[in-house]
């Protein structure tokens, strides 16, 4: 492993890979203003990225950590030079020396200050050991990229920078850096009043519509619940030969470590609609809902990284987005022990229609990792055969607030974030675990957008089979099929194992309900039939498609 | 027999193949460096899938100049065993080794996804021994796999049975439902005349472990190594 610290004074201090250019001047900055019809000049702010050149330095740096030559490395991300030479410096209490003539540019005459800030894209900056600077040449040599020394490591915690023969800058490498000498802010933040006024919504204000098979329908075919199948197919999703979810359709992604018995769960969730609704709740069903994956497709979570997405920090209730959002995930990512190890933040995300600041939905997107102990036991989401039984884990509600089904279909935008209990949801959880190492269940699949229903369709289509079920007479049919409360996964079980999977689930304390059996390939609801899984698979398949075509 | 994977820069199936061929098969493999000046003995040379040279130019066209290419060509002149795999497949319509070329996908997308695959030669070692009834489930990967040739080209790959794998779809019909490309009569791999250079725009070596549930591909492999080893 190899860590972002500089050390050992003396050492070489090398940048490696792309030359630096005029690309990409203030980009962190730029991605921070909103985007306007006079956008356009400040395009030298765009970084111009080429992933050919970071294939390249990709597979040279992973040569170069076989070495023992290296001390420390860091990427260059936002400001650039700057940036990386102070971080890797205040990690180890360190300075540095740099010379920034010897840094290989794409242009003549670029100006101090631009080489300091140029974000141009595929460079590393490396702290070699002293007297090994040739090994690192060699490689570097080999893959034709660029491989410049450009400084040294001092002692006194200064990074000075020359240039054409005069100092150019000259700072306390800590002053720069979050937990050093870098400013905190305490920013102001109120609630919404939308926030109070959600909260009054009550289900009885929406009418159940006489025919919900018609309700189905355009769930199935919605953007935001139809497969994503467009989308992914236009990305490699099996090159490294090691996607073990291709040929088995699982909640979350899984990735085969070669010659071990374990694989890596991966997931990512975010419902915005969710978040705005109720910060706090919002963004601990994402990383709940994240975990349901992992703990559906057989894994353990290990950590999450994130992608924070809100409008104007300025804007009091905007930043109060934030501040709930981060209240929700710690609690949820202390409940299932997640650190969370990394991430970016974006704020700003908004439009000015008309002078009024329109800020997007807030997106707290938690992208969670987890482990499969054991190959053997990864659960696959598709129902098996014709005459399982089909159980729900976790517990109904009359509940339809914030779903797709009131949000879409009747147009209702005024609803508190879905039922959601963190304590209900781990213990869940740890159920599901339970039956998958038990080998009690032989598909597992989590309620999510779109409710029951949406659950039990995605289980059918794999093997075009069906199911048969009877909704609860204590709630309504529409929150029964299409409520999207939280703390729900749908799973399987065989005829013979049916008493065993009973007997585990009453000592649970879990609560659960038999819902039906799965069928040949008919989809019905308390004897209504809601049409064939091959129907409704070549409905959801193409349903994104068909939008994208036409625009 | 041992295997040659050749990396160029942009290569990013070369692991995968060694992986397949190494590791799941226990075949000798030298990896081939796209610098390299001889072959190191291999006999059979693989020219794996990725974005050689970024694909700058034309998938396939700066690879073919790479200073390794001049030995495959002369290994293949000599009747060596050249198998190119997807951006291996566009290298080797760029040298000349293989006719036609592959053009932009008819939706101008790039396209990720399992294909099935007829094999159809009689006479290439490749595909001559497997079974002409079964649909291979081998995925794609590619913006560029639309085969094209013009019709001379064509006829005369069907007259000299060059054609080795055309789209179907799951029962083995060839259809233009099954066809993701829009490759000209569903072409998805030819070879040359003598049947010795091959090339295919599907991933085999993707479809080889069977912890990825599919080893169709390792069927292709196994019986094409069965009759030249």
């Amino acid at each position: 492993m190899i860590s972002a610290t500089a050390s050992g004074v003396g050492n070489p201090v090398f940048i490696v890979g792309s030359s630096t250019g005029k690309d990409g001047i203030h980009g962190a900055a730029f991605a921070s203003k909103d985007i306007t019809e006079d956008s356009m000049d400040d395009l030298p702010a765009v970084q111009v990225g080429d992933p050919f050149q970071e294939k390249l330095l990709l597979e040279a740096t992973l040569e170069l950590a076989k070495t023992d030559a290296v001390v420390g490395m860091q990427d260059m991300g936002a400001a650039g030079i700057t940036c990386s030479t102070c971080e890797m410096s205040a990690a180890g209490k360190v300075g540095m020396k740099i010379d920034l003539d010897k840094v290989p540019t794409r242009q003549k005459g670029m100006k101090d200050w631009e080489i300091l800030l140029s974000e141009s894209q595929e460079r590393m900056l490396v702290v070699v050991e002293k007297g090994k600077e040739a090994i690192v040449q060699a490689i570097f040599d080999k893959w034709d990229l660029n491989c410049a020394e450009i400084g040294s490591v001092t002692d006194d915690g200064m990074v000075e920078f020359s240039y054409e023969g005069r100092i150019a800058a000259c700072v306390n490498a800590d002053s720069l850096v979050l937990g050093g000498g870098a400013p905190i802010y305490e920013r102001e933040y109120k609630a919404p009043a939308y926030y109070e006024a959600y909260k009054k919504f009550s289900i009885d204000s929406v009418k159940e519509p006489e025919s919900l098979v018609e309700v189905a329908d355009f769930l199935l075919s919605h953007p935001n619940i139809a497969s994503k199948k467009w989308i992914y197919e236009q990305y490699d999703s099996m090159v490294g030969a090691g996607t073990m979810s291709t040929n088995k359709p699982t909640d979350a992604g899984i990735v085969n470590v070669k010659g071990t018995d374990k694989a890596l769960a991966m997931t990512v969730d975010c419902n915005s609609r969710y978040v705005n609704a109720d910060p706090e709740v919002g963004c601990a069903i994402a990383v709940s809902e994240a975990a349901r994956n992992i703990a559906c497709s057989g894994g353990h979570p290990s950590a999450i990284t994130n992608c924070l997405n809100f409008g104007n920090p300025y804007n009091p209730e905007s930043y109060w987005q934030f501040v709930g959002s981060i209240k929700g995930m710690s609690a949820a990512c202390e409940k299932f022990n997640t650190p969370v190890t990394g991430g970016n933040v974006s704020f700003y995300n908004q439009s000015v229609i008309d002078g009024i600041e329109v800020p997007v939905f807030p997106t707290p997107t938690i992208g969670m990792l987890g482990i499969v102990e054991d190959k053997d036991r990864i659960m696959s989401l598709d129902f098996k055969q014709k005459g399982d039984l089909i159980f729900q884990i976790g517990k109904t509600v009359n509940d339809i607030a914030s779903s797709e089904y009131l949000y879409s279909y009747h147009n209702v935008k005024a609803s508190p974030a879905p039922y959601f209990n963190l304590e209900e949801e781990f213990a869940m959880q740890q159920t599901v675990k339970g039956l998958i190492e038990n080998k009690l269940v032989n598909a597992a699949h989590d309620c999510a957008d779109g409710g029951l229903f949406v659950t039990l369709a995605e289980m059918s289509m794999p093997n075009e089979l069906g199911f048969d079920i009877v909704t609860d007479s204590e709630v309504r049919e529409d929150a029964f099929l299409f409520g999207e409360a939280q703390g729900r996964v749908v799973v399987t079980v065989e005829n013979e194992t049916e008493e065993d999977f009973l007997d585990f689930m009453i000592a649970s304390n879990v609560p659960f309900t038999l819902l039906g059996h799965v069928t040949q390939g008919k989809m019905n609801v308390d004897e209504v039939n809601y049409g064939f899984s091959s129907e409704a698979k070549k409905q959801f398949d193409s349903a994104l498609g068909n939008i994208m075509n036409k625009n | 027999m041992k295997f040659g994977v050749i990396t160029f820069p942009g290569s990013n199936c070369d692991k995968d193949m060694v992986y397949v061929l190494r590791d799941i098969m226990n075949l000798e493999v030298e990896e081939l460096w796209h610098k390299d000046q001889n072959l190191k003995g291999a006999d059979v040379i693989v020219l794996p899938g990725g974005f050689s040279y970024g694909d700058y130019l034309r998938s396939g066209a700066i690879a073919n100049f790479s200073p390794v290419m001049k030995e495959v060509i002369t290994h293949a002149n000599n009747g060596g065993y050249v198998l190119g795999i997807c951006n291996g497949f566009q290298i080797l319509c760029e040298s000349g080794l293989l006719e036609g070329t592959l053009l932009h996908n008819n939706n101008q997308k790039f396209i990720c996804k399992n294909t099935y695959l007829k094999p159809i030669s009689k006479t290439a070692p490749l595909t001559k021994d497997l079974d002409s009834e079964k649909a291979y489930k081998i995925p794609i990967a590619h913006g560029e796999g639309r085969f094209f040739a013009n019709e001379q080209t064509l006829k005369s790959l069907e007259e000299n049975d060059q054609i080795l794998f055309q789209y179907c779809d799951e029962s083995g019909a060839i259809t233009t439902e099954a066809n993701p490309n829009g490759a000209l009569k569903n072409i998805a791999g030819i070879c040359n005349k003598n049947k010795n250079v091959f090339g295919m725009m599907p991933h085999p070596e993707r479809a080889a472990d069977k912890e990825l549930r599919n080893e169709d591909g390792k069927i292709i492999f196994e019986t094409w190594f069965n009759l030249i080893k």
